[in-house]
């Protein structure tokens, strides 16, 4: 069959007869394929998923507390939609003492962070010092002249 | 779960290994590195010793000939001998593994099992209020039952092999007269 001596048409003649055959075999295959059809039904053996059973090792009243930590394990497994759903109402703190603290806190935490001469001002409103004023009028141009950069004197 | 899925449900005392199904095995027979188990099934399951937790080719369980083991099935059609583990897909025990001394073993009809797995099964629940006791429910019908003594284990087991027949008014009777003692 695999002559040497084969002249490159009669190699392409060969090759052309090798496919009709093959195509004509083709045909038989077609039909075949279209009719198969990819079922839409799963087949499921165990009865597992159909009734949503629980896992079968069970402890109770402290028998065996490996196996009540694994109960509560495994069925939690099924129950986390409900966990998930509990968690906001669930939190420690309510919304609206949130805010409240978060009013105050901005406060506080701001007061931190002013100056020492902001931070008296702030004292001296608090308290109520209409009296101070005047003393405050004096110590803040002369705290401001500290603050200020002194030119060198020639 | 049960979302355009349909089943039939009939009662049966025959198993039939199906892949996922946690089971009770005995152990009947050692046969270098693999174990028979007797599931209750049309020939025995197959289990590796390498099939446990933490298990090496040094490491190797302590299993003996008429031990019982709580496993799942891996392999288990028709064609095959039905293949058996102990660890789960991501390689942990939880809860599978031989199954301690003492304890009482029985076999009760699948359907049985399935209502007693049913989750929020009202038999369980009752039990559970008498005393303290270890429950190992097998797909295959088999139940092991261990409690403090002989006596509280022997009334757990025949208080589940009656609940078969039993409805649910006979059951809490012979309940209350249990607590009552």
């Amino acid at each position: 069959f695999m002559q040497r001596g084969l002249d490159s048409q009669t190699k392409k003649q060969l090759e052309e007869e090798e496919k009709k055959i093959i195509s004509e075999e083709h045909w038989y295959l077609d039909v075949p394929d279209l009719k198969e059809k990819e079922s839409c039904i799963i087949e499921e053996r165990s009865f597992l998923p159909c009734e949503d059973l629980v896992y079968g090792r069970m402890s109770f009243k402290g028998f065996n507390p490996e196996i009540e930590k694994l109960m509560i394990q495994m069925n939690s497994k099924c129950k986390k939609e409900e966990v998930e759903v509990d968690d906001k109402m669930e939190a420690d703190v309510s919304d609206e003492e949130m805010a409240r603290r978060y009013e105050t806190l901005v406060g506080t935490i701001g007061k931190k962070f002013l100056r020492k001469r902001d931070q008296r001002v702030l004292k001296d409103d608090d308290e109520d010092g209409e009296d101070d004023e005047d003393q405050n009028s004096k110590t803040i141009p002369t705290k401001k002249a500290k603050k200020m950069f002194l030119k060198p004197q020639d | 779960a049960g979302g355009g899925a349909y089943w039939v449900d009939s009662q049966q005392k025959r198993y039939v290994p199906v892949k996922g199904d946690h089971v009770i095995g005995i152990v009947t027979a050692k046969a270098g590195d693999m174990f028979k188990l007797d599931v209750g099934g049309s020939e025995p399951a197959s289990l590796s010793y390498l099939a446990f937790e933490g298990a090496t080719k040094r490491n190797r369980p302590n299993v003996q000939v008429g031990d019982l083991i709580y496993g799942q099935f891996l392999v288990a059609n028709k064609d095959m001998e039905p293949e058996m583990v102990c660890i789960d897909s991501s390689g942990k025990s939880s809860g599978m593994g031989i199954i301690g001394q003492d304890g009482f073993l029985f076999k009760v009809s699948l359907g049985l099992i399935r209502k007693l797995l049913a989750p929020k099964c009202e038999i369980i629940q009752e039990l559970s209020q008498l005393y303290p006791f270890e429950l190992v429910l097998g797909m295959n019908g088999r139940i092991w039952v261990k409690a403090k003594t002989v006596q509280q284990t022997l009334i757990i087991v025949n208080i589940l092999e009656a609940s078969e027949y039993m409805t649910a008014e006979q059951r809490k009777q012979a309940l209350a007269k249990l607590s009552g003692n």
